[in-house]
């Protein structure tokens, strides 16, 4: 069991000394291959930073991430050749503007991953034809609706071939007629064996797509259960408390 | 009364040639603002460059350490206190070169650091340069900081080094956000040249003087070296707006 555990947190900690906040105050987990983790809940429990914590986007004040087996958080570490492996999309897509579609989805593997252009180009044509977008790839983003942006987002990870895939809040920014479009493409990427951590208000996705359903609330997680259980019988009073609020 | 007009505006020309004849082709007076000319075109085209590698290496290091000075607090290598000593180091020259005035940098250069000089059109440009570049600086840092921090984290997400987010995806961005004010800089730049005739470069501004002074005609020559800087700053300000609009294209 534990040979197939990707992701290995144990203490984690973000304090922001100056205002006194605790965003996250001591969290262990572990996230194994092929999971769906789905992160819910209030703002302000520190969803964001945990997730941001993974790729060290945030640096945790106290606390070790063990990813593919190297302790990520050590100085040792090349955290540039690990953050390859680990592919982020953002709540407000951050594509890069001055870049066609194909530019930005080929940027980091020609320039990081010594892919060649063709092979990068044929690699992000095939993803984006994926996603529905194959006739876009000459577009600008500002070219692009919020949904199309988002699902480029994903491309432009995948295109790095990750070992896990990380969402933050991925649907938060659409408009709602194009939330199902970026939530189609996560389906099936979850469906592809894809290991993924999403932070999500889309309790919909979470029941349908999460195979582990983690509540979090004051910078620890409260709850961890299936989503079967979680949705149904939620035993942590603000989880019913939060639950009671949403569904 | 047409007539008269006519005879108004030729008598007029007839002046206009016989002065302009008398003070610039005469002893061929032409050469000092042909010489000037160019030595106004050398010192600004120099300094421009030299302020701008200036610009961007401080503007690199003052950003770069705003940015990852959290970061690199963590671990508290020696990377950490090079890049605070480089960060200290920029601050107290952007506080030198902007707290005094370039003409007083110049004279410095010419008869202090550089006393043994014997052409002052290096010099010129050295000191023009370094000045400039304290402001270019800023106007980069200024852009830098005008990116979206999310566009950083993309980079970095992506696996992309600080460096390698800067060169790739930041300076691209940054650069089309400060056209407009770079252009302004150049044109400072181009003017504040004019006082290089300080330190015996004889510049565009220097030659107009000159041949004022031998000529004892004022006029002519000052009208005409004003012309030639006006002709100049509208030359470059069609040449940045050319490029403005065809950066700008890419994006819709």
């Amino acid at each position: 069991m534990s040979d197939n555990v990707l992701i290995k947190v144990s203490g984690l900690k973000k304090h922001y000394a100056k205002a006194k906040v605790k965003a996250l105050d001591g969290i262990d987990c572990e996230i194994r291959k092929g999971e769906v983790v789905v992160v819910i809940g209030p703002s302000g429990s520190g969803k964001s930073t945990f997730l941001r914590s993974l790729n060290l986007l945030e640096i945790p004040t106290e606390g070790k991430i063990v990813f593919d087996g190297v302790d990520i958080t050590s100085s040792k570490a090349n955290i540039n050749k690990h953050r390859q492996k680990m592919g982020m999309v953002f709540q407000h897509f951050n594509l890069f503007p001055h870049m066609t579609i194909l530019g930005n989805l080929t940027i980091a593997p020609i320039k990081l991953l010594g892919k060649s252009k063709q092979e990068a180009e044929k690699k992000a044509r095939e993803l984006l034809e994926r996603v529905g977008l194959g006739d876009r790839a000459d577009a600008y983003p500002g070219q692009l609706s919020g949904g199309q942006k988002q699902r480029v987002a994903i491309v432009r990870a995948l295109c790095m071939e990750p070992e896990v895939m990380l969402f933050d809040e991925p649907t938060s920014a659409l408009d709602p007629e194009m939330v199902g479009e970026v939530l189609d493409v996560m389906k099936q990427l979850a469906s592809e064996g894809m290991t993924m951590v999403v932070v999500t208000h889309e309790m919909g996705f979470a029941k349908e797509v999460g195979t582990r359903i983690v509540f979090m609330d004051g910078g620890v997680f409260v709850e961890e259960n299936t989503p079967e259980e979680f949705f149904a019988n939620p035993k942590n009073p603000r989880a019913v408390d939060f639950l009671s609020k949403v569904l | 009364m047409i007539k008269q007009f006519i005879g108004w505006i030729a008598g007029l020309w007839a002046e206009f040639v016989h002065e302009f004849t008398f003070v610039f082709i005469e002893g061929d007076r032409y050469q000092h603002i042909l010489k000037g000319f160019g030595n106004t075109l050398k010192i600004t085209a120099g300094a421009l460059v030299f302020g701008v590698v200036i610009g961007i290496v401080v503007a690199a290091i003052r950003s770069s350490y705003d940015k990852n000075k959290e970061a690199m607090s963590m671990h508290k290598g020696v990377g950490y206190y090079v890049l605070m000593l480089l960060n200290a180091f920029c601050k107290f020259y952007l506080t030198i070169f902007r707290g005094t005035p370039v003409v007083v940098q110049l004279l410095i250069c010419y008869f202090i650091v550089f006393a043994n000089a014997k052409d002052g059109v290096p010099v010129a440009i050295f000191a023009f340069g370094i000045n400039s570049g304290a402001y270019v600086a800023e106007i980069f840092r200024g852009g830098i900081m005008s990116i979206d921090a999310g566009q950083f984290e993309a980079g970095r997400s992506l696996g992309f080094n600080y460096l390698q987010t800067m060169r790739h995806i930041i300076i691209p961005q940054m650069f089309k956000a400060v056209l407009p004010t770079l252009c302004n800089e150049f044109i400072a730049l181009l003017k504040e040249t004019s006082v290089a005739g300080y330190v015996a470069v004889v510049d565009l501004t220097k030659a107009g003087n000159i041949i004022a002074g031998r000529t004892f005609s004022y006029y002519m020559p000052l009208l005409s070296v004003a012309l030639i800087y006006l002709v100049m700053v509208v030359i470059l300000t069609s040449l940045v707006g050319k490029l403005e609009r065809r950066l700008r294209k890419s994006e819709r």
